[in-house]
């Protein structure tokens, strides 16, 4: 898995969409002939991927959000993941 | 019907992929085109006032991937209004396409309307054989689409059918894709459905032919990594296992033909004895949750050994029903793929038949005339084993 820095600003790609789906009670990501069900915490973060905020921003918010503290690594490790994925890119 | 498994798979589930085939009319007459060989005998299209009527009640039922597709959707002149229909009603929106009438005009225009994604299907990589394959001359101008595409800032997403006269150009296909800067690349080898499968004995490859384009993929992959990602799609008949057709029929996928005929999936207007059910007569959930045509495949009380009490029942749904049907003369036996199926010799002669016909070929040449998918040519299905009693 790549380097992922917090200063890094992922954003969802092109092609690709998030949004809430009521008949599935879930966040979707939608691409050609397929979708991602997210859970929660996935929701959570892909939703602050707008390729504004950067890793830290998005952890931080998430915990302000939520009242939870140490959950650095894990957002990480899933936007290194949805980097791998291709669901993100980050610009450089 | 007692005999049945009690309630949950027979809980149809939501209808999330939509695929509305727009029309038949196409400018292109490919030789592998999965259309029915009829289709000029259909009824005429829905009208843009339909399309959205069923837009509309399918996102109310979940439907939220949306491919359109045909024939060639950019012939529907109100593409443009069927697609910003479907964004403002929350769609992810696909257009597969030829890239045949696209102009730079439209493509601002679908893009405005909220497009998210175009699919672009090239035949080769040559001028000669693209246009031969699709009996056309659009080389030059696929090309040009392509660069309306990317200017566009869609990403560059190719899709080229492969068959024995162009599986051997897979490096130029992809040295091509590469040139274009193509992010996907789909290698979709035929599938035998609709004229492909009146033209089955010129278009199967050679699993030596196979082989070398699979070998030749791996170099690319390993050269271009994530840059470019190209699926390959082995062809049905040299694998050992069936596909899950559609994740079982009436499972996730709705289809509509141009007519308004609502099929559970793309080439199920040949299965016998179903009553398919038209938009133009019932809502879209009264077929999806009532009709019997979408419930006949649902659940496993349809299936026959060696599917019924096979273990691996509920990964693969038997495969898929129209193969079993072109290739057995029955929709409910075991996707002849399948190497546990009391059929699979018809699928592993018929690949038997290519290897010789292939080998007594001259390059490039086909043995028989290819049948090329035309309006003017009506042709009923016939079934492999009709076919062998004819012979």
């Amino acid at each position: 898995m790549s380097e992922l820095a917090d200063t890094a600003r992922p954003v969802i790609r092109r092609g690709l969409k998030l949004q809430w789906e009521q008949p599935q009670n879930a966040y979707v990501l939608l691409y050609p002939e397929g979708q991602l069900l997210l859970n929660q915490s996935a929701a959570e973060i892909l939703k602050r991927c707008d390729g504004v905020r950067t890793v830290a921003d998005i952890i931080a918010d998430i915990e302000r959000t939520h009242s939870l503290s140490g959950i650095g690594p894990d957002v990480t490790a899933f936007v290194a993941l949805a980097l791998e994925q291709r669901w993100v890119e980050v610009h450089a | 019907m007692n005999a049945a498994p009690p309630s949950a798979a027979l809980t149809p589930r939501l209808p999330l992929w939509l695929l509305l085939e727009l029309t038949y009319r196409c400018p292109l007459h490919c030789v592998f085109c999965y259309n029915p060989t009829e289709f000029a005998k259909t009824g005429a299209e829905l009208a843009t006032a339909d399309w959205i009527r069923v837009l509309r009640e399918a996102r109310a039922l979940g439907s939220v991937q949306l491919g359109l597709s045909g024939g060639e959707p950019l012939v529907r002149e109100d593409l443009e209004t069927l697609v910003a229909e479907a964004h403002a009603l929350g769609y992810y929106i696909n257009l597969i396409t030829s890239g045949v009438g696209m102009t730079a005009a439209r493509i601002a225009a679908l893009k405005a309307a909220g497009l998210d994604h175009i699919q672009l299907s090239f035949q080769d990589s040559t001028r000669v054989m693209n246009d031969f394959l699709s009996s056309t001359r659009t080389f030059e101008l696929k090309e040009k689409v392509a660069e309306l595409i990317r200017s566009h800032g869609y990403p560059m997403v190719l899709n080229v059918v492969l068959h024995r006269l162009n599986i051997d150009h897979v490096g130029e296909i992809l040295d091509m894709a590469e040139r274009m800067g193509a992010e996907y690349v789909e290698l979709a080898n035929t599938q035998y459905y609709g004229w492909a499968w009146l033209n089955r004995a010129q278009l199967m490859p050679s699993r030596a032919q196979l082989e070398r384009a699979e070998e030749v993929t791996r170099r690319f992959r390993a050269r271009l990594g994530n840059r470019m990602k190209i699926y390959f799609v082995v062809p049905d008949y040299f694998e050992t296992r069936p596909k899950p057709c559609m994740n079982g029929l009436g499972s996730v996928f709705l289809a509509l033909a141009p007519d308004g005929t609502a099929m559970p999936c793309h080439a199920a207007r040949m299965l016998p004895g179903l009553t398919l059910p038209n938009v133009r007569e019932q809502s879209v959930r009264e077929i999806w949750y009532d009709s019997p045509a979408f419930n006949r495949f649902r659940g496993e009380a349809w299936m026959k050994e060696p599917c019924r009490s096979c273990p691996e029942r509920g990964k693969d749904f038997g495969g898929c029903r129209c193969q079993a049907y072109l290739l057995t003369g029955d929709p409910d036996n075991a996707d002849p793929v399948c190497e546990l199926s009391p059929h699979h010799h018809l699928v592993t002669e018929a690949v038997m038949r290519a290897e010789q016909a292939a080998a007594a070929e001259g390059e490039g040449t086909p043995a028989a005339p290819l049948v090329f998918r035309d309006h003017r040519v009506s042709i009923p299905v016939v079934v492999a084993t009709e076919n062998a009693a004819r012979r």
